[in-house]
């Protein structure tokens, strides 16, 4: 399991990676995607949306389960990752290279962990 | 297998239509694509069908417990009666007095099958289960609306329910309040008190509910709802455990959707097409969707309710698979009917009782016509799963139980017999589901890449999901 | 009393004794008491015999026309042997849903070629195994174009009124607002949908032909659905695809209708088949199953139900459409059907039902009974002059099903491959003889 120094994380198993102090980037953790199995689609947000830290902001499909994917900032969504919808598999090959959104104008950011402190939390899951 | 598009050659063909005998019309925008359709010769085209056919396992190919699903055998004579050129051949916007005979087929049937559930109308339009929910929501509503009381925006389904209930009730513009189940698998009644208040529209429940239980408390329950207000919609998928045993509409509930599809004997065709009648109580028939019914001294006629809901699709419903279900209740009549739903019931507690002796049982007995299994303690000791013991009954020509449902059970397996299993057809099975435990001891490889005898062998889902092939593309 | 329960006296005892009950009735010991049936006030059971006689009585009671002039959304067509035959196969007619893909690669390759095959005809990238029937898809059809600034649906008030009438009754659930372009000379007036037309306008629905059997100006209702943002639903007859510009070429973003002319019978209005077709953009939101190909664990080609995670069982209050089962039987049937028709069988289907449609309107024409509107058609005509009443009876003692009355005076007629000129012939000298 990877928790790359230098990325915040969320309880919700997101991460977070800031461009400046009000932009970043964030996608789903390596455990997140392995928990989840193997991902098959995802819903993305569209962009200009505005996104609430804790609430679902789009969801990912495996072939059993749906699951909502629940935003760390609240912010407006800049731009998408597009890619993914046509490589959903690099959500569980490269997770912290598969950026989600691009979220800028962050006016929260929620309670997020150092990696370390991720690593511990999900340890006690 | 190769598909049809691989059959044949350009130019094959049947000869069907004759030449035609008026001057030819034309188009000025005609069609200018090449229409891409087979191009096979009768006996290609027989034998093509005939292989598709014999890779599929029907109920008459073996047992098929299919919680859920009610496979009962599907009696030939309905079929016959459903083909009848009376029926087959009849235009549904013919004259109403050409068309007596369809009009009585859906008047008699009503009568009689508002005589199983304690209903005091129905209407057949809905074409599935689902389809009936939409339907008896909708009712709901209009009731709600037509008091004036637009506040009753919720309606309540357990979390065992089926995943149609809360998708029907969003369909029917309702935001869903799940409540979990208590630890028998019943509704818990005091979560049920603490859901339901002013906001209430209904409550939307499977008895036996969906682990095969009959709610003991039904009364109470419906009673909490119909106090605070809302009205109770029965969901009809296990009518087949107590049909002439005890009645929906006694039980307290309003509006039930029926599957004849299952409980009524109809053929599942692969997946349809089902029929969901929908039967209510007096005060809901006002609402029902149109035409319906009625008798006097001069006949059938269609009448549109005073304030229907209007029409769930074009014309009266799968009106076929109704006539199969009344030639069913017919020859079942007033004493085979509750002989049916016994036997379902006891064949259901014998399979229970011959598979515990290995497997866990996820509620305690006695069950009502199916029964749900957790095999978590099997995966935890031998990595087997559900799906792999499953997978290890298509080898043996037995089609696997409902998998992972109800969601509230892990590694779940639910099995409905149905009353038209013999004992020897369940003493086979249940010796295999034996033999397959015994398998994941001792030799659990053999399970996880089972099936090996079947046409194909598992098949890869994700891939089939992430790089979707929906349809043939030559030289793809 | 007839029973399908095959254990023995003998036998139910035995297995009671396994279970460790006396009586069957103890296994309902949680039903209330007082809620106990004593006895369902039903007729006593019937043998096979007495069944059969029973309900042939009663379908004997129905009348079946040597000709049949009348249409409104149900078609009867010449169904070739084959398909009956190929479709009773119980192992197809008594399978559920193809949960278990091991066992059911027969049904799922047969919805994989009627995917195809719709595809074919409609020229869309995507169908989907099928819905209820031409209504409910084209109802399930607004609500895959829902958006949240865009709630309201223009529909053309020249659509079939069942379809017209199913669609007002899935927005009374859903809340999504319907809006009705007004006919004009038959058609869809596309000025007033020009006028309509804002940006809350989530589709545009238009049948094709339409409900007069008139052909619209398909590509043009398009542009204006487009060039409002709006999506394009067509809704349209499968025969008439065969010969009629298709909807992916009007610039549709979704196709659907009903699919009963493709070998369905009549059947008093069902089992019927909807049929819907979307392009690349939309086929995610498509309702129901779909099935892919894929490979099994040894690389042999198979099929499966896929994009599963859009439907109830998996997303149940976040998903889109409740549909569980479908009409999967009706869409294998429609699969023969055009295996067995194929291309140039489909071509001739519709070319001779247009064809003696157009020959039958002309003499119509001859006894006073004049098309009502101008412009292209296709089976369907309607048709003014004479005493509806007096023509309809007039036919119908001489076994001929005219065409339906649609009040003040107006007729819609329906002519498919399966009346002859000399039936035509007769059915114009019988009219001749009441006007």
């Amino acid at each position: 399991m990877n928790f790359p120094a230098g990325l915040k994380y969320s309880q919700d198993h997101e991460w977070v990676k800031a461009i400046d102090e009000t932009t970043a980037l964030v996608g789903i953790t390596d455990f997140a995607q392995s928990e989840l199995g193997d991902l098959v689609f995802i819903n993305l947000p569209q962009e200009g949306g505005e996104v609430t830290a804790g609430e679902s902001f789009c969801d990912v499909e495996s072939v059993k389960a749906v699951s909502d994917v629940i935003s760390p900032v609240t912010g407006v969504i800049e731009e998408v990752n597009t890619g993914l919808e046509d490589e959903p598999q690099l959500l569980n090959e490269d997770p912290y290279g598969a950026w989600i959104a691009k979220i800028k104008d962050i006016s929260v950011f929620g309670e997020l962990m150092a990696a370390d402190e991720y690593e511990a939390f999900v340890q006690k899951q | 297998m190769k598909l049809i598009f691989e059959k044949g050659a350009p130019g094959q063909h049947l000869t069907l239509m004759p030449p035609c005998d008026v001057p030819e019309a034309a188009l000025d925008n005609p069609r200018t694509e090449p229409l891409e359709l087979p191009h096979v010769s009768e006996t290609e085209l027989t034998r093509h069908y005939s292989a598709l056919a014999k890779r599929v396992h029907g109920v008459n190919d073996g047992f098929y417990p299919l919680g859920s699903c009610t496979m009962k055998y599907n009696p030939k004579i309905n079929e016959d009666m459903a083909a009848l050129p009376g029926f087959t051949q009849i235009h549904p916007l013919q004259p109403e007095e050409t068309v007596q005979g369809c009009l009585e087929v859906l008047h008699e049937s009503e009568k009689l099958l508002c005589e199983i559930t304690g209903m005091d109308g129905m209407t057949f339009q809905p074409a599935a289960g689902a389809h009936g929910e939409f339907t008896g929501l909708l009712l709901i509503k209009a009731y709600h609306a037509h008091r004036n009381d637009p506040a009753r925006t919720k309606i309540i389904v357990p979390d065992s329910a089926h995943g149609t209930n809360p998708a029907s009730a969003v369909m029917a513009g309702f935001s869903v309040v799940n409540i979990p189940s208590g630890e028998d698998g019943c509704v818990d009644v005091d979560a049920l008190r603490a859901a339901v208040g002013p906001d209430t529209a209904g409550l939307m429940l499977t008895n036996p509910n969906t682990v095969g239980i009959f709610d003991k408390n039904i009364l109470e329950i419906t009673r909490i709802v119909h106090e605070a207000g809302g009205l109770c919609y029965y969901d009809g998928a296990n009518l087949n455990a107590v049909m002439g045993v005890v009645r929906p509409g006694d039980m307290g509930f309003d509006v039930i959707h029926l599957n004849l599809h299952k409980t009524f004997s109809t053929p599942h065709g692969g997946g349809g097409p089902g029929s969901g009648a929908v039967g209510c109580k007096e005060f809901l028939r006002q609402h029902l969707p149109g035409p319906v019914v009625v008798k006097d001294g001069g006949g059938y006629h269609f009448t549109k309710p005073e304030r229907s809901i209007g029409r769930m699709k074009d014309f009266y419903g799968n009106f076929l698979v109704v006539v199969r279900a009344l030639a069913y209740v017919l020859t079942l009549g007033r004493e085979g009917i509750p002989e049916a739903a016994k036997n379902a019931v006891l064949n259901a507690n014998y399979m229970r009782k011959l598979l515990s002796e290995k497997y866990t049982m996820a509620y305690a007995g006695p069950c009502m016509h199916e029964f749900v299994m957790t095999l978590q303690d099997l995966k935890d000791a031998t990595g087997c799963s559900a799906m792999d013991i499953a997978k290890g009954l298509l080898d043996h020509g037995i089609h696997p139980p409902t998998m992972y449902f109800p969601l509230i059970v892990h590694e779940a397996l639910m099995i409905e017999p149905t009353e038209t299993e013999s004992q020897e057809a369940m003493d086979e099975a249940c010796g295999v589901f034996l033999h397959l435990w015994d398998v994941a001891h001792s030799d659990p490889a053999a399970l996880h890449s089972a099936p090996t005898k079947t046409p194909v062998r598992r098949l890869d889902e994700v891939g089939a999901a992430r790089n979707p092939v929906l349809r043939y593309t030559p030289h793809a | 009393m007839g029973t399908y329960v095959p254990n023995t006296q003998v036998q139910k005892k035995s297995m009671l004794d396994a279970v460790g009950v006396g009586a069957v009735e103890e296994l309902f010991a949680a039903v209330p008491k007082e809620m106990l049936v004593d006895q369902l006030d039903l007729p006593e059971g019937l043998s096979e015999l007495a069944v059969r006689q029973k309900v042939s009585a009663m379908a004997r009671k129905n009348r079946v026309y040597g000709a049949v002039l009348r249409g409104a959304g149900a078609y009867r067509h010449f169904i070739p042997a084959v398909v009956k035959s190929v479709a009773s196969r119980e192992e197809l007619v008594t399978a559920y849903t193809p949960y278990q893909a091991e066992i059911s690669q027969g049904i799922l390759q047969s919805i994989f070629e009627y995917q195809t095959m719709i595809c074919a005809l409609t020229g869309m990238e995507v169908s989907n195994a099928s819905v209820y029937d031409g209504a409910t898809a084209a109802a399930e059809a607004l609500a895959m174009c829902r958006e949240r600034k865009r709630n309201r649906a223009f529909v053309s008030a020249c659509a079939e009124p069942g379809v017209i009438e199913t669609m007002k009754t899935y927005c009374f659930g859903s809340g999504m607002e319907l809006e009705f372009i007004p006919e004009k000379d038959g058609r869809t007036d596309l000025d007033a949908l020009c006028a309509a037309l804002g940006a809350d306008a989530a589709c545009v629905y238009v049948q094709q032909p339409n409900y007069y059997g008139n052909l619209e100006d398909a590509k043009a209702i398009g542009e204006a659905a487009h060039a409002a943002g709006a999506k394009y639903i067509m809704g349209c007859n499968p025969i008439a695809l065969a010969v009629m510009e298709t909807p992916a070429a009007c610039g549709a973003d979704v196709a659907v209708g009903e699919a009963q002319p493709l070998g369905l019978d009549i059947a008093f209005g069902g089992p019927y088949l909807g049929y819907m077709a979307a392009n690349k953009a939309m086929f995610r939101k498509l309702p129901g199953r779909i099935v892919g190909q894929t490979r099994d664990v040894d690389g042999n080609v198979g099929y499966v139900l896929t994009l599963t995670a859009r439907e109830q069982h998996i997303r149940r209050e976040k998903a889109s459409s409740n549909i569980c089962s479908n009409q999967a039987l009706c869409a294998f049937i429609a699969g023969v059907y055009m295996s067995a028709m194929g291309a140039e069988g489909l071509r001739q289907a519709a070319v001779l039902s247009m064809s003696k449609a157009h020959y039958f309107a002309g003499e119509l024409e001859k006894t006073g009974l004049k098309r009502v509107h101008s412009g292209a058609y296709f089976h369907e005509f309607v048709t003014e002059g004479g005493d509806p009443d007096r023509v309809l009876r007039a036919l119908d003692a001489h076994d001929i099903l005219g065409g339906l009355p649609l009040g003040g005076g107006r007729i819609l007629w329906c002519v498919t491959e399966l009346v002859g000129r000399e039936e035509l012939d007769r059915a114009v000298a019988i009219i001749k003889e009441v006007c």
